[in-house]
Protein backbone atom coordinates (compact mmCIF):
# COMPACT_ATOMS: atom_id res chain seq x y z
CA UNK A 1 0.00 0.00 0.00
CA UNK A 2 1.44 3.41 -0.92
CA UNK A 3 2.43 5.18 2.24
CA UNK A 4 3.04 8.58 3.74
CA UNK A 5 6.51 10.13 3.63
CA UNK A 6 7.32 12.82 6.16
CA UNK A 7 10.37 14.95 5.56
CA UNK A 8 11.96 16.62 8.52
CA UNK A 9 15.10 18.65 8.77
CA UNK A 10 17.28 18.52 11.78
CA UNK A 11 18.49 21.95 12.78
CA UNK A 12 21.70 22.31 14.71
CA UNK A 13 21.84 18.54 15.27
CA UNK A 14 18.46 18.71 16.98
CA UNK A 15 15.07 17.67 15.67
CA UNK A 16 13.08 20.65 14.44
CA UNK A 17 10.53 21.74 17.06
CA UNK A 18 7.70 20.97 14.65
CA UNK A 19 8.73 17.34 14.07
CA UNK A 20 6.23 15.95 16.60
CA UNK A 21 3.24 17.70 15.03
CA UNK A 22 4.38 16.68 11.54
CA UNK A 23 4.51 13.05 12.66
CA UNK A 24 1.23 13.43 14.60
CA UNK A 25 -0.65 14.58 11.50
CA UNK A 26 1.23 12.15 9.26
CA UNK A 27 0.22 9.13 11.34
CA UNK A 28 -3.39 10.35 11.63
CA UNK A 29 -3.59 10.77 7.86
CA UNK A 30 -2.03 7.33 7.32
CA UNK A 31 -4.76 5.78 9.48
CA UNK A 32 -7.46 7.58 7.51
CA UNK A 33 -5.86 6.21 4.36
CA UNK A 34 -6.41 2.70 5.67
CA UNK A 35 -3.30 2.12 7.71
CA UNK A 36 -0.71 3.23 5.20
CA UNK A 37 2.90 2.87 6.36
CA UNK A 38 4.64 5.98 7.64
CA UNK A 39 8.24 6.73 6.74
CA UNK A 40 10.25 9.68 7.98
CA UNK A 41 13.19 11.10 6.12
CA UNK A 42 15.59 12.62 8.60
CA UNK A 43 18.00 14.80 6.66
CA UNK A 44 20.81 16.98 7.95
CA UNK A 45 24.23 16.99 9.45
CA UNK A 46 25.03 14.41 12.15
CA UNK A 47 21.42 13.29 12.45
CA UNK A 48 22.00 9.53 12.82
CA UNK A 49 21.65 9.67 16.61
CA UNK A 50 18.19 11.26 16.39
CA UNK A 51 16.58 8.40 14.45
CA UNK A 52 15.76 6.20 17.43
CA UNK A 53 13.67 8.94 19.06
CA UNK A 54 11.13 8.72 16.20
CA UNK A 55 10.00 5.13 16.77
CA UNK A 56 7.80 5.84 19.81
CA UNK A 57 5.97 8.51 17.78
CA UNK A 58 4.31 5.84 15.63
CA UNK A 59 6.68 5.83 12.71
CA UNK A 60 7.30 2.58 10.84
CA UNK A 61 10.52 3.44 9.09
CA UNK A 62 13.20 6.13 9.29
CA UNK A 63 15.48 6.96 6.40
CA UNK A 64 18.57 8.79 7.54
CA UNK A 65 20.39 11.09 5.14
CA UNK A 66 23.46 12.20 7.00
CA UNK A 67 25.47 15.01 5.46
CA UNK A 68 29.21 14.65 5.85
CA UNK A 69 29.98 18.13 4.56
CA UNK A 70 31.74 20.55 6.92
CA UNK A 71 29.14 23.24 6.21
CA UNK A 72 25.35 22.98 6.78
CA UNK A 73 23.64 21.06 3.96
CA UNK A 74 22.75 23.12 0.91
CA UNK A 75 19.18 23.36 -0.38
CA UNK A 76 20.34 21.29 -3.37
CA UNK A 77 21.60 18.47 -1.14
CA UNK A 78 18.34 18.41 0.83
CA UNK A 79 16.40 18.29 -2.43
CA UNK A 80 18.54 15.40 -3.68
CA UNK A 81 17.95 13.56 -0.38
CA UNK A 82 14.19 14.15 -0.52
CA UNK A 83 14.01 13.05 -4.13
CA UNK A 84 15.98 9.87 -3.39
CA UNK A 85 13.64 9.07 -0.47
CA UNK A 86 10.53 9.68 -2.60
CA UNK A 87 11.87 7.42 -5.36
CA UNK A 88 12.63 4.66 -2.87
CA UNK A 89 9.35 4.84 -0.91
CA UNK A 90 6.96 5.74 -3.77
CA UNK A 91 4.54 7.34 -1.29
CA UNK A 92 1.07 8.62 -2.08
CA UNK A 93 1.44 11.63 0.21
CA UNK A 94 4.52 13.64 1.19
CA UNK A 95 4.26 16.07 4.11
CA UNK A 96 6.73 18.73 5.24
CA UNK A 97 6.54 21.64 7.67
CA UNK A 98 5.93 25.06 6.15
CA UNK A 99 8.86 26.68 7.93
CA UNK A 100 12.55 27.31 7.45
CA UNK A 101 14.17 25.44 4.61
CA UNK A 102 11.33 22.91 4.32
CA UNK A 103 9.06 25.59 2.83
CA UNK A 104 11.07 25.78 -0.36
CA UNK A 105 12.15 22.16 -0.25
CA UNK A 106 8.51 21.04 -0.49
CA UNK A 107 7.85 23.09 -3.61
CA UNK A 108 11.14 22.22 -5.28
CA UNK A 109 10.56 18.52 -4.55
CA UNK A 110 7.00 18.57 -5.88
CA UNK A 111 8.10 20.05 -9.19
CA UNK A 112 11.05 17.65 -9.40
CA UNK A 113 8.60 14.75 -8.97
CA UNK A 114 6.14 16.35 -11.42
CA UNK A 115 3.58 16.44 -8.61
CA UNK A 116 1.00 18.90 -7.38
CA UNK A 117 1.63 20.73 -4.12
CA UNK A 118 -0.43 22.79 -1.68
CA UNK A 119 1.63 24.87 0.74
CA UNK A 120 0.93 26.20 4.22
CA UNK A 121 -2.05 23.95 4.93
CA UNK A 122 -3.96 24.23 8.21
CA UNK A 123 -6.10 21.08 7.96
CA UNK A 124 -6.18 17.76 6.10
CA UNK A 125 -9.00 15.26 5.74
CA UNK A 126 -9.68 12.22 3.60
CA UNK A 127 -12.84 12.12 1.49
CA UNK A 128 -13.20 8.95 -0.55
CA UNK A 129 -9.94 8.60 -2.40
CA UNK A 130 -9.09 12.32 -2.14
CA UNK A 131 -7.11 14.18 0.46
CA UNK A 132 -8.83 17.54 1.00
CA UNK A 133 -6.31 20.19 1.92
CA UNK A 134 -7.43 23.40 3.63
CA UNK A 135 -5.25 26.44 3.14
CA UNK A 136 -5.75 30.09 4.10
CA UNK A 137 -5.42 32.37 1.07
CA UNK A 138 -5.49 36.13 0.52
CA UNK A 139 -3.43 36.61 3.64
CA UNK A 140 -5.96 34.64 5.66
CA UNK A 141 -9.05 36.53 4.46
CA UNK A 142 -10.43 33.38 2.87
CA UNK A 143 -10.00 29.64 3.11
CA UNK A 144 -9.50 27.39 0.11
CA UNK A 145 -9.93 23.65 -0.11
CA UNK A 146 -7.84 21.81 -2.64
CA UNK A 147 -7.31 18.31 -3.84
CA UNK A 148 -4.32 17.03 -5.80
CA UNK A 149 -4.73 14.63 -8.69
CA UNK A 150 -1.11 13.50 -8.96
CA UNK A 151 0.64 10.86 -6.92
CA UNK A 152 2.49 11.67 -4.84
CA UNK A 153 0.66 14.68 -3.44
CA UNK A 154 2.92 17.11 -1.62
CA UNK A 155 1.63 19.29 1.23
CA UNK A 156 3.47 21.62 3.59
CA UNK A 157 1.84 22.09 7.00
CA UNK A 158 1.59 25.41 8.81
CA UNK A 159 3.64 25.24 12.02
CA UNK A 160 1.58 24.88 15.19
CA UNK A 161 -1.67 24.32 13.29
CA UNK A 162 -1.59 20.56 13.87
CA UNK A 163 -1.55 18.52 17.06
CA UNK A 164 1.24 16.18 17.99
CA UNK A 165 0.25 12.76 19.30
CA UNK A 166 0.19 12.81 23.07
CA UNK A 167 0.46 9.10 23.77
CA UNK A 168 3.71 7.53 22.66
CA UNK A 169 3.30 4.04 21.24
CA UNK A 170 5.55 1.14 22.07
CA UNK A 171 7.20 0.76 18.76
CA UNK A 172 10.51 0.78 17.13
CA UNK A 173 11.09 2.16 13.70
CA UNK A 174 13.26 0.38 11.23
CA UNK A 175 16.22 2.68 10.58
CA UNK A 176 17.95 2.69 7.24
CA UNK A 177 20.68 4.91 5.81
CA UNK A 178 19.81 6.72 2.61
CA UNK A 179 22.56 7.51 0.17
CA UNK A 180 22.21 10.93 -1.39
CA UNK A 181 23.33 11.42 -4.98
CA UNK A 182 26.03 14.01 -5.64
CA UNK A 183 24.76 17.47 -6.55
CA UNK A 184 26.39 19.72 -9.12
CA UNK A 185 27.51 22.16 -6.44
CA UNK A 186 25.82 25.18 -8.00
CA UNK A 187 24.83 26.32 -4.50
CA UNK A 188 27.47 26.44 -1.80
CA UNK A 189 26.71 27.24 1.84
CA UNK A 190 29.34 29.69 3.06
CA UNK A 191 27.98 29.96 6.59
CA UNK A 192 24.83 29.80 8.64
CA UNK A 193 24.06 32.50 11.18
CA UNK A 194 21.60 31.67 13.95
CA UNK A 195 20.09 34.68 15.63
CA UNK A 196 19.59 34.20 19.34
CA UNK A 197 16.83 36.01 21.14
CA UNK A 198 18.60 38.66 23.20
CA UNK A 199 16.44 38.35 26.31
CA UNK A 200 13.40 36.36 27.30
CA UNK A 201 11.84 33.43 25.49
CA UNK A 202 11.98 32.95 21.74
CA UNK A 203 8.95 34.30 19.91
CA UNK A 204 7.73 31.05 18.40
CA UNK A 205 7.97 29.11 21.68
CA UNK A 206 6.71 31.86 24.00
CA UNK A 207 3.65 31.29 26.22
CA UNK A 208 3.11 35.04 26.48
CA UNK A 209 3.73 37.55 23.71
CA UNK A 210 3.26 41.31 23.73
CA UNK A 211 3.09 42.77 20.23
CA UNK A 212 3.05 46.34 19.04
CA UNK A 213 1.75 47.90 15.84
CA UNK A 214 1.84 51.13 13.95
CA UNK A 215 -0.70 52.57 16.40
CA UNK A 216 2.16 53.07 18.87
CA UNK A 217 3.15 56.09 16.83
CA UNK A 218 6.89 55.68 16.61
CA UNK A 219 9.98 53.76 17.71
CA UNK A 220 10.37 55.93 20.82
CA UNK A 221 7.20 54.40 22.25
CA UNK A 222 8.38 50.83 21.72
CA UNK A 223 9.66 50.62 25.29
CA UNK A 224 6.10 50.17 26.60
CA UNK A 225 5.86 46.90 24.66
CA UNK A 226 9.21 45.73 26.03
CA UNK A 227 8.38 46.70 29.58
CA UNK A 228 5.07 44.84 29.52
CA UNK A 229 6.71 41.76 27.99
CA UNK A 230 9.40 41.84 30.63
CA UNK A 231 6.92 42.00 33.50
CA UNK A 232 5.00 39.04 32.08
CA UNK A 233 8.14 37.06 31.22
CA UNK A 234 7.01 37.07 27.62
CA UNK A 235 8.46 37.67 24.19
CA UNK A 236 8.12 40.81 22.08
CA UNK A 237 6.46 40.73 18.67
CA UNK A 238 5.64 43.28 15.99
CA UNK A 239 3.56 43.74 12.89
CA UNK A 240 5.02 43.88 9.42
CA UNK A 241 4.30 47.62 9.25
CA UNK A 242 6.54 48.13 12.27
CA UNK A 243 9.40 45.92 11.09
CA UNK A 244 9.18 47.39 7.57
CA UNK A 245 9.44 50.86 9.11
CA UNK A 246 12.61 49.74 10.87
CA UNK A 247 11.45 50.37 14.46
CA UNK A 248 12.49 46.84 15.39
CA UNK A 249 14.40 44.04 13.61
CA UNK A 250 12.55 41.83 11.07
CA UNK A 251 13.06 38.81 13.33
CA UNK A 252 10.29 40.16 15.60
CA UNK A 253 7.69 40.10 12.85
CA UNK A 254 4.60 38.02 13.59
CA UNK A 255 2.36 37.19 10.66
CA UNK A 256 2.12 35.52 7.32
CA UNK A 257 5.67 36.38 6.33
CA UNK A 258 7.05 36.43 9.86
CA UNK A 259 6.73 34.06 12.77
CA UNK A 260 3.68 31.86 13.31
CA UNK A 261 3.02 31.89 17.04
CA UNK A 262 0.74 29.99 19.42
CA UNK A 263 1.02 31.56 22.89
CA UNK A 264 -1.52 31.19 25.70
CA UNK A 265 -1.72 34.97 25.93
CA UNK A 266 -1.19 37.39 23.05
CA UNK A 267 -1.44 41.07 23.98
CA UNK A 268 -1.61 43.59 21.14
CA UNK A 269 -1.07 47.32 21.46
CA UNK A 270 -1.96 49.56 18.53
CA UNK A 271 -2.47 46.64 16.16
CA UNK A 272 -5.44 46.92 13.81
CA UNK A 273 -5.42 43.25 12.88
CA UNK A 274 -4.47 43.27 9.20
CA UNK A 275 -5.00 39.84 7.69
CA UNK A 276 -1.25 39.50 7.17
CA UNK A 277 -0.81 39.70 10.95
CA UNK A 278 -3.84 37.60 11.90
CA UNK A 279 -2.47 34.80 9.72
CA UNK A 280 0.40 34.39 12.17
CA UNK A 281 -1.68 34.28 15.37
CA UNK A 282 -4.42 31.79 14.53
CA UNK A 283 -2.94 29.49 17.15
CA UNK A 284 -2.98 32.08 19.95
CA UNK A 285 -5.40 30.96 22.67
CA UNK A 286 -6.24 34.30 24.30
CA UNK A 287 -5.86 37.56 22.43
CA UNK A 288 -6.05 40.89 24.22
CA UNK A 289 -6.53 44.00 22.08
CA UNK A 290 -5.80 47.58 23.03
CA UNK A 291 -6.72 49.87 20.15
CA UNK A 292 -8.37 53.23 19.74
CA UNK A 293 -10.56 52.13 16.83
CA UNK A 294 -13.57 50.15 18.08
CA UNK A 295 -14.07 48.76 14.57
CA UNK A 296 -10.52 47.44 14.28
CA UNK A 297 -10.39 43.90 12.95
CA UNK A 298 -8.29 42.74 15.89
CA UNK A 299 -11.33 42.89 18.21
CA UNK A 300 -12.93 40.07 16.22
CA UNK A 301 -10.13 37.80 17.34
CA UNK A 302 -9.80 39.09 20.88
CA UNK A 303 -11.13 37.60 24.11
CA UNK A 304 -10.61 40.85 26.02
CA UNK A 305 -10.36 44.34 24.61
CA UNK A 306 -10.08 47.97 25.62
CA UNK A 307 -10.99 50.71 23.18
CA UNK A 308 -8.99 53.89 23.67
CA UNK A 309 -5.63 55.60 23.53
CA UNK A 310 -2.90 53.17 24.59
CA UNK A 311 -1.03 56.06 26.22
CA UNK A 312 -3.67 56.21 28.91
CA UNK A 313 -4.44 52.49 29.15
CA UNK A 314 -1.08 50.74 29.01
CA UNK A 315 0.81 52.47 31.85
CA UNK A 316 -2.05 51.74 34.30
CA UNK A 317 -2.36 48.20 32.94
CA UNK A 318 1.37 47.58 33.29
CA UNK A 319 1.46 49.07 36.79
CA UNK A 320 -1.45 46.94 37.96
CA UNK A 321 0.16 43.79 36.53
CA UNK A 322 3.33 44.66 38.37
CA UNK A 323 1.36 44.84 41.62
CA UNK A 324 -0.51 41.61 40.92
CA UNK A 325 2.66 39.72 40.15
CA UNK A 326 4.32 41.09 43.26
CA UNK B 1 23.70 40.93 -16.48
CA UNK B 2 20.46 40.03 -18.26
CA UNK B 3 17.66 39.50 -15.77
CA UNK B 4 14.10 38.27 -16.12
CA UNK B 5 11.65 39.27 -13.39
CA UNK B 6 8.29 37.53 -12.96
CA UNK B 7 5.48 39.76 -11.74
CA UNK B 8 1.90 39.01 -10.81
CA UNK B 9 -1.06 41.29 -10.54
CA UNK B 10 -3.02 40.68 -7.34
CA UNK B 11 -6.03 42.21 -5.57
CA UNK B 12 -4.83 45.03 -3.33
CA UNK B 13 -3.84 43.23 -0.10
CA UNK B 14 -4.81 46.31 1.89
CA UNK B 15 -8.50 45.85 1.16
CA UNK B 16 -10.14 46.02 4.60
CA UNK B 17 -11.33 42.56 5.67
CA UNK B 18 -14.91 43.85 5.81
CA UNK B 19 -14.78 44.58 2.06
CA UNK B 20 -13.27 41.24 1.16
CA UNK B 21 -15.86 39.00 -0.49
CA UNK B 22 -15.76 35.82 -2.50
CA UNK B 23 -18.23 34.28 -4.90
CA UNK B 24 -18.43 30.70 -3.71
CA UNK B 25 -20.13 29.53 -6.90
CA UNK B 26 -17.33 30.63 -9.21
CA UNK B 27 -14.67 30.24 -6.49
CA UNK B 28 -13.36 33.75 -7.14
CA UNK B 29 -12.79 36.96 -5.25
CA UNK B 30 -15.32 39.71 -5.96
CA UNK B 31 -13.17 42.76 -6.65
CA UNK B 32 -14.31 45.63 -4.42
CA UNK B 33 -15.48 48.66 -6.37
CA UNK B 34 -12.91 51.39 -6.84
CA UNK B 35 -9.90 49.38 -5.65
CA UNK B 36 -7.46 48.64 -8.46
CA UNK B 37 -5.37 45.49 -8.44
CA UNK B 38 -1.66 46.03 -7.78
CA UNK B 39 1.72 44.51 -8.46
CA UNK B 40 2.37 41.76 -5.92
CA UNK B 41 4.45 43.30 -3.13
CA UNK B 42 7.31 40.81 -3.20
CA UNK B 43 7.51 41.08 -7.00
CA UNK B 44 8.11 44.83 -6.65
CA UNK B 45 11.05 44.01 -4.37
CA UNK B 46 12.33 41.49 -6.95
CA UNK B 47 12.10 44.12 -9.69
CA UNK B 48 13.90 46.67 -7.54
CA UNK B 49 16.68 44.13 -6.90
CA UNK B 50 16.96 43.54 -10.65
CA UNK B 51 17.14 47.27 -11.39
CA UNK B 52 19.90 47.69 -8.77
CA UNK B 53 21.92 44.84 -10.31
CA UNK B 54 21.50 46.39 -13.72
CA UNK B 55 22.72 49.75 -12.44
CA UNK B 56 25.75 47.99 -10.98
CA UNK B 57 26.63 45.57 -13.77
CA UNK B 58 24.79 46.74 -16.87
CA UNK B 59 22.51 44.51 -18.93
CA UNK B 60 18.81 44.30 -19.47
CA UNK B 61 15.75 43.73 -17.27
CA UNK B 62 12.72 42.01 -18.81
CA UNK B 63 9.48 41.47 -16.91
CA UNK B 64 7.04 38.64 -17.58
CA UNK B 65 3.52 38.34 -16.25
CA UNK B 66 0.76 35.79 -16.69
CA UNK B 67 -2.75 37.09 -16.30
CA UNK B 68 -5.82 38.62 -17.90
CA UNK B 69 -5.96 41.92 -19.78
CA UNK B 70 -5.57 44.06 -16.66
CA UNK B 71 -2.14 42.50 -15.91
CA UNK B 72 -0.89 44.81 -18.65
CA UNK B 73 -1.15 47.69 -16.15
CA UNK B 74 1.24 45.88 -13.83
CA UNK B 75 3.71 45.35 -16.70
CA UNK B 76 3.44 49.05 -17.54
CA UNK B 77 4.22 49.91 -13.97
CA UNK B 78 7.29 47.66 -14.15
CA UNK B 79 8.48 49.52 -17.22
CA UNK B 80 7.78 52.82 -15.49
CA UNK B 81 9.99 51.67 -12.61
CA UNK B 82 12.81 51.00 -15.08
CA UNK B 83 12.37 47.61 -16.77
CA UNK B 84 13.58 47.57 -20.39
CA UNK B 85 10.97 45.25 -21.83
CA UNK B 86 7.86 43.30 -20.89
CA UNK B 87 5.97 40.25 -22.11
CA UNK B 88 2.38 39.46 -21.28
CA UNK B 89 1.29 35.83 -21.24
CA UNK B 90 -2.47 36.08 -21.64
CA UNK B 91 -4.67 33.14 -22.51
CA UNK B 92 -7.94 32.16 -20.82
CA UNK B 93 -6.72 28.56 -20.76
CA UNK B 94 -3.70 29.60 -18.70
CA UNK B 95 -5.06 32.48 -16.62
CA UNK B 96 -7.42 30.17 -14.72
CA UNK B 97 -4.87 27.40 -14.39
CA UNK B 98 -3.32 25.92 -11.26
CA UNK B 99 0.19 26.70 -10.02
CA UNK B 100 1.80 23.77 -11.80
CA UNK B 101 0.51 25.07 -15.14
CA UNK B 102 1.45 28.66 -14.25
CA UNK B 103 5.00 27.54 -13.55
CA UNK B 104 5.18 25.69 -16.86
CA UNK B 105 3.82 28.67 -18.79
CA UNK B 106 6.18 31.19 -17.20
CA UNK B 107 9.14 28.85 -17.70
CA UNK B 108 8.21 28.45 -21.36
CA UNK B 109 7.92 32.23 -21.76
CA UNK B 110 11.32 32.81 -20.15
CA UNK B 111 12.86 30.18 -22.43
CA UNK B 112 11.30 31.87 -25.45
CA UNK B 113 12.87 35.20 -24.44
CA UNK B 114 16.33 33.78 -25.03
CA UNK B 115 19.53 33.87 -23.01
CA UNK B 116 19.56 35.28 -19.48
CA UNK B 117 21.79 35.21 -16.41
CA UNK B 118 19.27 35.46 -13.60
CA UNK B 119 15.57 35.09 -12.88
CA UNK B 120 14.13 37.02 -9.94
CA UNK B 121 10.66 36.36 -8.50
CA UNK B 122 8.83 37.44 -5.38
CA UNK B 123 8.95 34.77 -2.67
CA UNK B 124 5.17 34.40 -2.81
CA UNK B 125 2.08 36.17 -4.10
CA UNK B 126 -0.31 37.83 -1.67
CA UNK B 127 -3.41 36.26 -3.21
CA UNK B 128 -2.63 32.55 -3.31
CA UNK B 129 0.13 32.74 -0.66
CA UNK B 130 1.58 29.64 -2.28
CA UNK B 131 5.26 30.49 -2.63
CA UNK B 132 5.80 27.69 -5.08
CA UNK B 133 5.55 28.90 -8.67
CA UNK B 134 9.05 30.36 -8.79
CA UNK B 135 10.53 27.08 -7.58
CA UNK B 136 8.58 25.33 -10.31
CA UNK B 137 9.97 27.74 -12.91
CA UNK B 138 13.50 26.96 -11.71
CA UNK B 139 12.85 23.22 -11.99
CA UNK B 140 11.47 23.54 -15.53
CA UNK B 141 14.44 25.68 -16.58
CA UNK B 142 16.95 23.44 -14.80
CA UNK B 143 18.19 26.35 -12.66
CA UNK B 144 19.51 26.24 -9.11
CA UNK B 145 17.08 28.20 -6.91
CA UNK B 146 17.41 30.01 -3.60
CA UNK B 147 14.42 31.36 -1.65
CA UNK B 148 13.58 33.44 0.35
CA UNK B 149 16.46 35.86 -0.22
CA UNK B 150 16.84 38.89 2.06
CA UNK B 151 20.08 40.28 0.61
CA UNK B 152 22.26 40.12 -2.49
CA UNK B 153 25.63 40.69 -0.96
CA UNK B 154 27.88 40.43 -3.99
CA UNK B 155 27.32 39.98 -7.70
CA UNK B 156 29.70 39.09 -10.52
CA UNK B 157 28.99 37.92 -14.05
CA UNK B 158 28.99 34.26 -13.04
CA UNK B 159 27.98 34.04 -9.37
CA UNK B 160 26.08 35.75 -6.56
CA UNK B 161 26.54 35.70 -2.82
CA UNK B 162 23.13 35.94 -1.16
CA UNK B 163 21.52 35.68 2.24
CA UNK B 164 18.68 33.17 2.53
CA UNK B 165 16.24 33.32 5.43
CA UNK B 166 16.05 30.09 7.45
CA UNK B 167 14.49 29.25 10.81
CA UNK B 168 16.02 31.53 13.47
CA UNK B 169 18.57 33.12 11.20
CA UNK B 170 20.03 33.11 7.72
CA UNK B 171 22.48 31.32 5.48
CA UNK B 172 25.09 32.96 3.29
CA UNK B 173 25.14 31.11 0.00
CA UNK B 174 27.21 31.33 -3.15
CA UNK B 175 25.07 30.62 -6.19
CA UNK B 176 26.42 29.91 -9.63
CA UNK B 177 24.63 31.66 -12.52
CA UNK B 178 22.29 31.26 -14.26
CA UNK B 179 20.00 30.84 -11.26
CA UNK B 180 16.62 31.84 -9.85
CA UNK B 181 16.07 33.72 -6.60
CA UNK B 182 12.84 34.16 -4.63
CA UNK B 183 13.02 37.65 -3.17
CA UNK B 184 11.76 38.71 0.25
CA UNK B 185 10.79 42.21 1.35
CA UNK B 186 13.80 42.77 3.64
CA UNK B 187 16.03 43.22 0.60
CA UNK B 188 15.16 46.79 -0.46
CA UNK B 189 12.56 49.51 -0.81
CA UNK B 190 10.98 49.51 -4.28
CA UNK B 191 11.30 52.84 -6.06
CA UNK B 192 8.41 54.96 -7.25
CA UNK B 193 8.26 55.25 -11.03
CA UNK B 194 10.01 58.46 -12.16
CA UNK B 195 8.21 60.73 -14.63
CA UNK B 196 10.55 59.62 -17.41
CA UNK B 197 9.62 56.02 -16.71
CA UNK B 198 5.92 56.75 -16.76
CA UNK B 199 6.33 58.30 -20.20
CA UNK B 200 8.33 55.29 -21.40
CA UNK B 201 5.60 53.00 -20.11
CA UNK B 202 3.03 54.94 -22.09
CA UNK B 203 4.92 54.28 -25.32
CA UNK B 204 5.93 50.70 -24.57
CA UNK B 205 4.83 47.90 -26.87
CA UNK B 206 4.08 44.79 -24.84
CA UNK B 207 3.81 41.58 -26.85
CA UNK B 208 1.07 39.13 -25.84
CA UNK B 209 1.82 35.42 -25.93
CA UNK B 210 -0.82 32.70 -25.82
CA UNK B 211 -0.67 29.05 -24.84
CA UNK B 212 -0.19 28.21 -28.52
CA UNK B 213 2.80 30.58 -28.75
CA UNK B 214 4.35 28.70 -25.84
CA UNK B 215 3.47 25.21 -27.07
CA UNK B 216 1.19 24.66 -24.10
CA UNK B 217 -2.18 23.82 -25.64
CA UNK B 218 -4.12 21.33 -23.61
CA UNK B 219 -1.97 21.76 -20.54
CA UNK B 220 -3.78 20.25 -17.58
CA UNK B 221 -3.19 21.00 -13.93
CA UNK B 222 -2.60 18.80 -10.93
CA UNK B 223 -4.17 20.87 -8.16
CA UNK B 224 -7.94 21.42 -8.03
CA UNK B 225 -9.62 24.21 -6.12
CA UNK B 226 -12.70 22.58 -4.58
CA UNK B 227 -14.03 25.42 -2.49
CA UNK B 228 -13.26 29.06 -1.65
CA UNK B 229 -15.01 30.67 1.28
CA UNK B 230 -14.76 33.27 4.00
CA UNK B 231 -14.95 31.94 7.51
CA UNK B 232 -17.65 33.79 9.36
CA UNK B 233 -16.44 34.99 12.66
CA UNK B 234 -18.64 36.13 15.49
CA UNK B 235 -17.00 38.73 17.66
CA UNK B 236 -16.98 37.38 21.21
CA UNK B 237 -14.75 40.02 22.69
CA UNK B 238 -15.40 41.22 26.21
CA UNK B 239 -14.79 44.95 26.07
CA UNK B 240 -13.50 46.36 29.32
CA UNK B 241 -15.04 49.71 30.17
CA UNK B 242 -14.55 52.05 33.12
CA UNK B 243 -14.92 55.74 34.02
CA UNK B 244 -11.44 56.49 32.79
CA UNK B 245 -9.11 54.67 30.43
CA UNK B 246 -6.61 54.33 33.29
CA UNK B 247 -9.21 52.43 35.27
CA UNK B 248 -10.00 50.30 32.22
CA UNK B 249 -6.31 49.41 32.04
CA UNK B 250 -6.30 48.34 35.68
CA UNK B 251 -9.52 46.40 35.22
CA UNK B 252 -8.02 44.59 32.25
CA UNK B 253 -5.13 43.44 34.42
CA UNK B 254 -7.59 42.17 37.04
CA UNK B 255 -9.59 40.34 34.37
CA UNK B 256 -6.48 38.58 33.11
CA UNK B 257 -5.64 37.52 36.65
CA UNK B 258 -9.19 36.23 37.17
CA UNK B 259 -8.87 34.21 33.98
CA UNK B 260 -5.52 32.90 35.29
CA UNK B 261 -3.72 34.23 32.25
CA UNK B 262 -1.14 36.26 34.18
Amino acid sequence: MPGVLLITEAAGEQLAGTTAELIGEGTRLAQQLGGAPVTVLLAGKNVQGLASSLGPLGVDQVLVADSQAPTPPSPQWLLAAAEAAAKQIQPDVILLTHAGGSRDLGAALAYRLDSGIVTDSTALRVEGSDVIITKPVFGGSALAEFSISSSPKVVTLRPRAFESDEAPVAGEAQVEALSVPETDGAIEVLEEIREQATTGPRLKDAKVIVSGGRGLGGPDNWKVVEELAQILGGAVGATRAVTDAGWVPPSLQVGLTGATVAPDLYITIGISGAVQHIAGISGARNVVAINRDADANIFKYARFGVVGDWKQIVPAFTQRLKELRG
Amino acid sequence: MDIVVTVKQVPDPDIPPTHFKVDEATKKVIPPAGVSPVMNGYDAHALEAALKLKEQLGGKVTVVSLGGDSARDTLKRAIAMGADAAVHVNDPALNEADSTTTARALAAAIKKLGAFDLVLSGRQASDTDGGQVHLGIATHLGLPSVSPVQKIEAATADALVVERIVEDGYQRLKVRLPALLGISSEINEPRYPPLKGIMAAGRAQIPVWTAADLGLEGASGKVQLRRLFVETREARVELIEADTLEDAGKKLADKLREARLV
